[in-house]
């Protein structure tokens, strides 16, 4: 095109003036309209392409702010923060030079002029046009959904809309006001989390006899169904609503005549429709069912309109996935820039993983197989909520779908051997469950996959992008390789396959794989650990003297501090300036800046005066007390210059520090134990007072938690802790690595019926081990999980002490156990040390900005901002 | 709540009127942070004692609102010196006031010097 023109322009003209014409005669102008996460994509594939300056992109969006991640709506709750959604923010589209136009709509396209009105009415010209327009809830026509109190979920106001009317039917109200979510697909699960978190009590109907119809087999449907009412999530199957109760605002939902429940919020969420309005209003040829028509190209009926995403019709579906939409924005942007052979494939993946609520779900290839083609590999375990299928072909070498409900981490190996049509192993089983003899699982190597195989669906990237970008480009970590490939950004399910890629790669060019704390040390903590006692640091400005440079940051100065408590039981009254917020005013901050207080209460054992003392702190500061799930007493509210009062009158009635604000052991928990209960089988309490005692204040790479239960109905949940005893016949069992949590672990058993001696013997070298060797901030259970050879090798370590290391580790914890002191008596009893709880160095003034709300009997500060 | 922010802008060293003495060098943990009042304002101060540099800044975090960023952690990010917010981590830088995550947040920061043993904070008002 350019040599073109060239050849028929007078040469008087300069070069220069030529490529200033045309900057501005031959600039095309795209108008993009919707400004959803598809949109959005669309812009970010385009200007990354080298001829994209030729172009000049105008992209409109309905909504008041700029495109966010829909994907992760229920994440808003945890953060009521819309910008930590957005996919970028405004700025981007300027230094971009795209210009963003929210809160317009646009009402019509005038394809004979090329012009586009909006709803202000005001006209723009295009030269192509890109209709992301998405989709809109499916609202069923249903006698009286437009009662006050019926919801859709799918943007940042709709929640914002639940939100407030959430608040106002539950205000003071003492039962818990039930909400009701209609539809138990992907989404309405996702409505039925936030519904729950707004404190109501969710139900979910669904008018199929199973939950997510379009991924789920009916026995997975029923596990994933147990698991989450579990939770507290209310399912109902196989509901067809035929009104909807209430006078003005919803009261109720009838299914039959004597069929009803009772709820005040109801929120639709019962499939989509896409937004295809623009496309009748300018005669684009539709589909019977809605939806407007595209070619593998992503063209509409008219060449030079485009549709991708949710409002697209391609092979007589609409695809309500991220993932296909990204792969239509890629096409359509190829086309229109001139790269014509990239057109979209036949056979779209459908599959998907998620968290739904905690719970993995996940779905790929076929999920439900008719017998004609295959056969079926069925895992099940109901008392751990796992439910696996494999469909493989008849003759047994290929695999050709599958579900996987509660444990999803094989989703990544079996997706890939699925679209690649790896070889599968003889037995199907194995895949499932791993071989019989070698424990190991049945898929061979991350590194076995093709190049060409896509890891991260989101951005389309291969394994090969991910490889060579190592092994040929200039990346030597993973935060290179994310930030070229852009891999992982998406729905990120794809890190855990992304990570071992890299550091394969690294690996098969000799590079040695370090994870580095932060900028300022290029060590790991293990080996800054050995350097510091090594080489005798004796602080933190030392040790980054010695080994590191710049002036450490937030990372690694708390990793520093917490390995001088390690190896010298040093509490954070020597260095508070290197110390987390928390370990530095020995009280944890909360949300609006105070602080909580949790004295010691070993093994959750009280007085009756010790209770009568907390009460009295309580209210002669003002407090709002909760118990705690460790079995003791949180007391919140506290300002800075509050903390060493309300200690010095704990302290004098004999309570200790708890050490909940630090990254050390916390509680052992439990239950009540042959001293009182039928049951018991030995002295729960006693023991579980002797090990809280024993390991207080120490501190290691994460919290620590334990438990002791007296019998095997195990009250006290030490299975769900970092260590934990059960008393059996003949002793005590210890498991070891278990958490609850985001993650929730099982522990593992260590050894069997144990003497007290012995126990402990263990616990000094299994938490000492741990402590030498953990990474920053790893809990047990992961460290457990990256530990070459797993709990076998543990248990040779420590029971078999095969590293001859298990003297050294007892002696250790011996010495750290020797050393402890209460870190609140010393603060508070040495003036200089005091010095620090004050608001203000040059006044006695406190911080006004405070401002409580009452709650119940008790107060809670005013929400944030 | 925006009216409580927007009592902190930046001042410049040529635009001080008022150098405020806020204590001695030796009222400031080493390496570290703390807060001072000054009118209705809340300033956090920090000692950056590696470099015998000092710097202050707004003590409330434009993120969530809370007085909290003269408790945070300071250290450095590709050598511009900075304050981490206690509350999540947000970085600030402690030269020009932006954050260093990219986020739209910015914070307002003033001058300081050290003359005779003494800290001071420099302000327009």
């Amino acid at each position: 095109m350019l040599w073109f023109f060239h050849k028929h322009i007078p040469y008087i003209i300069t070069y220069n003036y030529l490529v200033l014409c045309l900057k501005y005669v031959d600039m095309k102008k795209i108008i993009v309209v919707g400004n959803g996460m598809v949109g959005y994509k669309f812009c970010e594939k385009f200007v990354a392409q080298e001829n994209s300056k030729n172009f000049k992109i105008t992209i409109f969006g309905e909504e008041p702010r700029p495109a966010y991640d829909r994907v992760h709506l229920s994440e808003f709750f945890d953060n009521q923060d819309a910008k930590a959604l957005e996919m970028a923010p405004r700025e981007w589209y300027e230094e971009h030079g795209i210009e963003l136009i929210s809160n317009e709509r646009i009402t019509d396209i005038h394809r004979s002029s090329k012009k586009i009105t909006t709803s202000k009415d005001l006209h723009y010209k295009y030269d192509y046009l890109v209709l992301a327009t998405g989709s809109a809830p499916f609202v069923p026509n249903i006698n009286g959904i437009e009662k006050k109190g019926v919801f859709v979920y799918r943007t940042i106001e709709d929640l914002e809309g639940m939100l407030a009317y959430a608040d106002e039917i539950q205000k003071g109200r003492n039962e818990t006001v039930k909400a009701a979510v209609l539809g138990g697909g992907l989404l309405g699960l996702e409505a039925a989390k936030a519904v729950m978190d707004m404190g109501l009590e969710p139900h979910v109907v669904e008018f199929a006899p199973k939950l997510m119809p379009r991924q789920l087999d009916r026995r997975s449907s029923n596990v994933l169904q147990e698991k989450l009412e579990s939770m507290g999530i209310n399912i109902h199957l196989s509901k067809a609503t035929n009104k909807i109760l209430g006078d003005g605002a919803i009261t109720g939902m009838e299914f039959g005549e004597y069929d009803k429940i009772d709820v005040e919020m109801l929120v639709v969420s019962a499939g989509i429709r896409p937004r295809d309005e623009l496309g009748k209003t300018c005669d684009l040829k539709m589909g019977t069912r809605g939806g407007i028509v595209v070619n593998n190209k992503m063209q509409t009926s008219d060449p030079e309109i485009y549709a991708i995403g949710e409002v697209a019709l391609y092979n007589n579906m609409i695809y309500g996935l991220v993932a296909p939409g990204y792969d239509m924005a890629e096409v359509a942007v190829s086309q229109i820039i001139g790269n014509s052979h990239v057109i979209m494939p036949e056979d779209i993946d459908m599959s998907t993983k998620l968290k739904l609520i905690g719970v993995d779900v996940a779905s790929y290839g076929e999920p439900f197989m008719p017998v004609e083609k295959g056969y079926s590999v069925v895992f099940e375990n109901k008392t751990k909520d796992l439910y696996k299928r494999i469909n493989v072909s008849h003759d047994g070498k290929k695999l050709l779908g599958g579900i996987l409900v509660g444990d999803a981490s094989d989703y990544n190996m079996l997706h890939q051997i699925y679209l690649n049509g790896l070889p599968i192993p003889e037995d199907a089983e194995e895949l499932l469950i791993g071989s019989r003899g070698d424990g190991e699982g049945g898929f061979g190597s991350v590194m076995d996959i093709p190049d060409a195989a896509q890891v991260c669906s989101c951005e389309s990237i291969t394994k090969g992008d991910i490889c060579c970008s190592i092994t040929e480009g200039d990346c030597n970590n993973l935060g290179d390789v994310i930030a070229k490939t852009k891999a992982t950004t998406g729905c990120g399910g794809c890190k855990p396959m992304v990570v071992d890629l890299v550091n394969e790669s690294l690996k098969s060019l000799g590079k040695e794989v370090k994870e580095t704390i932060c900028e300022h040390f290029d060590f790991n903590r293990q080996e800054l650990y050995d350097l510091i006692k090594i080489n005798k640091v004796k602080d933190y400005q030392e040790t980054l003297n010695l080994f590191g440079e710049g002036h450490g940051c937030e990372i690694c100065k708390p990793l520093i501090a917490s390995i001088f408590a390690s190896i010298h039981m040093e509490t954070p009254n020597k260095q508070p300036g290197i110390q987390d917020t928390n370990d530095r005013f020995l009280a944890n901050i909360q949300r609006n800046g105070t602080y909580s207080v949790v004295p010691r209460v070993a093994g959750g054992e009280i007085t009756p005066d010790q209770l009568i003392v907390i009460g009295e702190v309580a209210k002669k500061y003002d407090l709002y007390t909760k118990i705690t799930g460790g079995q003791r007493i949180d007391l919140f509210g506290a300002q800075i210059h509050e903390l060493p009062m309300i200690w010095k009158e704990l302290i004098d009635a004999g309570f200790e520090s708890g050490h909940a604000y630090g990254k050390s052991l916390r509680t052992v928990k439990s239950c009540v134990g042959s001293t009182w209960c039928r049951y018991g089988m030995h002295e729960s309490v006693t023991f579980a007072i002797d090990i809280e005692n024993r390991y207080r204040g120490l501190r290691s790479p994460h919290k620590l938690k334990g438990g002791v239960s007296g019998c095997i109905r195990e009250c006290a949940e030490a299975r769900g802790k970092d260590f934990g005893l059960i008393a059996v016949d003949g002793g005590w069992n210890l498991y070891v690595c278990g958490n609850g949590g985001a993650t929730p672990k099982h522990a593992v058993l260590l050894a069997e019926q144990l003497d007290d001696e012995t126990a402990v013997k263990y616990l000094d070298r299994f938490l000492m081990y741990y402590i030498r060797t953990a990474g920053p901030l790893v809990r047990t259970a992961p460290w457990l999980d990256k530990l070459e050879g797993g709990i076998d090798y543990l248990k040779q370590v420590v029971i078999e002490d095969s590293l001859g290391l298990a003297e050294e580790l007892e002696q250790e914890m011996q010495g750290l156990v020797n050393k402890y002191e209460c870190e609140w008596k010393q603060a508070i009893e040495n003036p200089e040390m005091i010095k620090r709880f004050k608001h203000f160095v040059n006044s006695d003034d406190t911080d006004d900005n405070l401002v409580f709300v009452p709650m119940r009997e008790q107060k809670m500060p005013k929400a944030w901002v | 709540m925006q009216d409580i922010l927007s009592k902190y802008q930046t001042v410049l060293e040529a635009d001080v009127t008022t150098w405020f003495e806020v204590g001695q060098v030796s009222d400031f943990l080493e390496n570290s942070g703390a807060c001072i009042k000054y009118k209705d304002k809340q300033i956090a101060v920090y000692n950056f004692t590696r470099t015998g540099k000092w710097y202050a800044c707004q003590n409330m975090c434009p993120h969530k609102m809370e007085n909290v960023l003269a408790l945070g952690m300071i250290g450095d990010k590709d050598d511009i010196p900075k304050v981490a917010c206690p509350m999540h981590k947000k970085n600030f830088s402690l030269e020009d006031g932006s954050n260093l995550g990219g986020e739209d947040y910015k914070i307002a920061t003033y001058p300081v010097k050290i003359e005779g043993g003494n800290v001071y904070i420099g302000f327009s008002d």
